[in-house]
């Protein structure tokens, strides 16, 4: 399971990176499912996260994710002028090129974050840009910085559903 | 708390070959939240959707998560189990360890652990997966058509024999559109007046087509199912109720000599009048600007200076004093038929076009447009169809036709190919060489495109049988020596220049979209092209919607479009309005945005970001009634679920359902959990 990541804070031998991949519906998720159906082997590492469309994406989930430990995001949706929702992914775009350099002011490394365009019909494009994302992030090692300034009782430790549930309850 | 089931399918060998289905199922076990557990062999089969209906009748399940493929497949199929089972289809999820695990990795250890990461990001998401009912939209089953051409017409007819009610519009004082100016149409050469006119007295009569010419579209609002569009009926000064079209008006008219737009200038008009013969309706306009009495009424004359039409009408039918008036319709579906105009190509040019002084279009009488010498051939045009040019009224032994004049020319015209003019050309030379046959056509071109059923064959005929000469190449000047229009051309295949001494000259002009059209899009919030062509929502797969919902888009305003394009578009779009029109209600998925109006600061960020128009202000108001601020409000019929909005939100106070804050943040929660 997640025993992989190494949380003790040293990069270990044998670093496998966690990566949060946040891709929207109509292009990049189909062109993951293309992949799929292709039997594209790629590495591992990333988890995706579905959305409607990058316009979705708030900054805040990208923060989110490196809080919580990952080492690494990409961001990828239909390629400019084809966005299903017309304009979602100029928007996205837009905010990354600002939020981009606001995470490499506060001192997170930009070879973490993989913004990218992956249309439906680009199954390889989707595992080129996971196995290059993957590759990056594990040349980089874990991603300390942020975590080491979680205080110890941030709730990282316990399952998320669990602290979830026990407010709901 | 969640009771939340999870099914993980082995999809045969697909899923379980590379993932250990059982050790999943055992690691979902004991997750908080999870009420139940299973894995079968194929899940969406029916003894599959049979376990997931019965675990969740037999566990009162409050959610359920399908481990299987990926949500576009079979997300329907479980979430139909679910409604059938009683439980919320919105509190199904998929997740995808088959596409996005079992077929992409090797290793049965990593692809293991990562079904089991995707199952449970996704069961932390159902956690907070909302039940949630489709929306249904009221639709007023009356549609708009704006423009009154072949497109509009055909649409209208369509939409009105499918049993609904039609409001067509039209800015002229007649339907028709530019194909009534037609002589005869490629490649079949019939006569455009026969095919078109019965098409036009059919609409009019119609019992379920309400027409209203003269008249523009001036307001919309609402949306899918639901506009309400504000028609301007401009001041016709002639009282459709009264007129009986028997044209005593026009006779009595002292004003004689006004170019008429409908012989493209090739003929004359009076200023009360009717477009031509076969206008439907057959009721005149009052060209105010023309008209004797009003151009003495301008100059602020005691008294009236003319008045001779009224004076001749026995049915007393001409008011001066009419003013614009203006009609609500209550619509359900707007097609938009607006047309096209060709490029006038004369020295003056509207902003960004840098025209073809060189060409003597407008200083040359015998250089004409393809729209003019449609009226020359035609039977009903100014010569009565006989070919005979402007200057001087004799018949031109030698016509020179230039293709591409102002397409396909990026440096001054317009960089699109008008699609249409190659086939006309080739069509006109034949009318000419059909009336005139011992005169020569030769026509400059830079490639034919001659694409469609028949239209290849139909430009060959051109130079095969009519004898039609193709030169290929350009003409870079166009000028009168003395009795003769001198062409100077160059022919790139001998590459030699090429003069000829040309009686006339007609110019294959681009087709541009009509004056206008933007301000037309502006209030239908749908976008134009940089040429201020409609766009379509998608270029293959949605060529007659748009990106607003309940506006569809049918001939030449889309893209430069011949006959049968344009008929075959209109009658895609009564197809679409038709199915709209189907049900009483639309129901659509819930996935759209929620405004919360208790934390809403009004900042409207949200509206600018959204491309569909679908969020609008709204005032909020004390007990007392007064306004007391302002919020957004999401028109859940025009909302397309993209999520835009919320990611801009300031106060966060836009959520899009089935893709909340709250559901991803879970979903990021549980991404990084370890022990």
């Amino acid at each position: 399971m997640s025993d992989a990541v190494d949380t003790s804070g040293a990069a270990a031998d044998g670093f496998e990176p966690r990566i949060t991949a946040f891709v929207c519906n109509w292009c990049t998720y189909t062109g993951a499912d293309l992949a799929g159906t292709s039997r594209l082997h790629m590495a591992s590492n990333v988890r995706i996260i579905r959305l409607p469309c990058t316009g979705r994406i708030d900054p805040l989930f990208i923060v989110k994710s490196f809080e919580r430990g990952a080492d690494g995001v990409i961001v990828s949706g239909c390629h400019p002028a084809d966005c299903h929702y017309t304009s979602g992914n100029y928007h996205a775009r837009r905010r990354f090129a600002v939020f981009h350099d606001l995470m490499e002011f506060v001192g997170v490394d930009p070879r973490r974050m993989t913004f990218s365009w992956v249309s439906a019909s680009e199954g390889a494009k989707w595992r080129d840009v996971v196995d290059e994302a993957v590759a990056n992030v594990r040349a980089l090692g874990p991603f300390e910085a942020y975590r080491a300034l979680a205080p110890e009782d941030a709730g990282v430790a316990a399952p998320a559903g669990a602290r979830v549930e026990a407010e709901a309850s | 708390m969640s009771r939340i089931g999870v099914f993980i399918c082995h999809c045969g060998e697909n899923i379980g070959r590379t993932v250990d289905c059982e050790a999943v199922t055992e690691a979902l076990k004991d997750h908080p939240g999870v009420a139940f557990t299973e894995d079968y062999k194929y899940m969406c089969s029916d003894p599959g959707q049979q376990l997931v209906k019965k675990a969740i009748e037999d566990n009162d399940l409050t959610g359920v998560v399908v481990a299987a493929c990926s949500p576009h497949m079979h997300e329907k199929t479980f979430r139909r189990a679910c409604d059938q089972a009683g439980l919320n289809k919105y509190m199904c999820e998929m997740a995808n360890i088959r596409e996005h695990c079992s077929w992409i990795h090797e290793d049965r250890g990593e692809a293991t652990e990562k079904a089991v990461d995707i199952t449970r990001t996704i069961v932390e998401k159902v956690k907070h997966n909302q039940p949630l009912e489709s929306i249904h939209i009221p639709v007023t089953k009356r549609a708009l058509v704006i423009g009154g051409g072949i497109a509009g017409i055909q649409a209208a007819l369509d939409i009105a024999d499918g049993g609904h009610e039609v409001v067509l519009v039209e800015k002229e004082a007649s339907i028709g559109g530019h194909m009534s100016q037609l002589s005869e149409t490629f490649p079949t050469l019939d006569c455009s007046q026969c095919i078109l006119t019965p098409r036009m007295v059919e609409a009019y009569q119609h019992p379920n087509i309400k027409l209203h010419t003269w008249s523009e579209v001036e307001k919309v609002d609402g949306y899918i199912g639901n506009f309400t569009v504000k028609i301007r009926k401009k001041a016709r000064s002639v009282n459709e109720d009264l007129c009986n079209g028997c044209g005593d008006c026009q006779e009595a008219c002292p004003a004689k000599r006004i170019p008429s737009e409908f012989e493209a200038g090739l003929g004359n008009r009076t200023a009360i009048y009717v477009p031509f013969p076969q206008a439907v309706p057959n009721i005149p306009v009052l060209d105010r600007q023309n008209c004797t009495l009003f151009k003495g009424r301008r100059k602020g004359l005691a008294k009236d200076a003319c008045g001779k039409c009224k004076e001749a009408c026995l049915k007393d039918a001409i008011d001066y004093d009419a003013e614009d008036t203006f009609i609500e319709e209550e619509i359900g579906a707007i097609v938009v038929a607006t047309g096209f105009q060709l490029y006038s190509i004369g020295r003056e040019q509207p902003e960004g076009l840098k025209g073809y002084g060189e060409y003597g279009y407008g200083e040359v009488p015998d250089v004409i447009d393809g729209l003019q010498f449609e009226r020359l051939a035609s039977a009903s045009g100014p010569t009565a169809g006989a070919i005979l040019r402007p200057s001087d009224g004799k018949e031109p032994k030698t016509v020179v036709f230039v293709h591409c004049v102002g397409s396909r020319d990026s440096e001054k015209g317009i960089s699109y190919c008008s699609k249409i003019c190659c086939m006309y050309n080739a069509k006109h030379a034949m009318l000419y060489k059909h009336k005139v046959h011992d005169g020569r056509a030769v026509a400059f071109y830079m490639d034919i495109r001659a694409a469609g059923k028949g239209y290849d064959e139909f430009s060959r005929r051109a130079i095969e049988e009519d004898g039609a000469e193709y030169i290929r190449g350009r003409v870079s000047r166009i000028f009168r020596d003395g009795d003769v229009v001198k062409v100077w051309g160059y022919d790139t295949l001998s590459q030699e220049q090429v003069v000829i001494d040309a009686d006339m000259v007609v110019l294959a002009t681009a087709m541009r979209p009509q004056d206008g059209v933007r301000e037309l899009a502006q209030k239908l919030s749908v976008s134009t092209d940089e040429h201020g062509f409609i766009n379509e929502a998608h270029p293959k797969l949605r060529p007659v919607e748009t990106n607003t919902a309940g506006v569809f888009v049918a001939g030449a305003c889309q893209a430069p479009r011949d006959i049968p394009d344009a008929v075959a578009m209109a009658s895609a779009t009564g197809a679409k309005v038709l199915s709209l029109f189907s049900a009483d209600e639309l129901e659509r998925e819930p996935a759209v945005a929620i405004v919360n109006e208790n934390t809403c600061i009004g900042c409207m960020n949200c509206a600018k970001v959204c491309a569909y128009g679908a969020i609008e202000q709204r005032e909020i108001c004390t007990v007392d009634g007064h306004v007391c601020g302002h919020v957004a409000y999401v028109n859940p019929g025009v909302c397309q679920g993209c999520g835009t909005c919320q990611a801009v939100c300031l106060s966060k106070s836009v959520e899009l359902q089935t893709f909340t804050d709250e559901q991803i943040f879970s979903e990021i929660n549980a991404l990084c959990y370890w022990e």
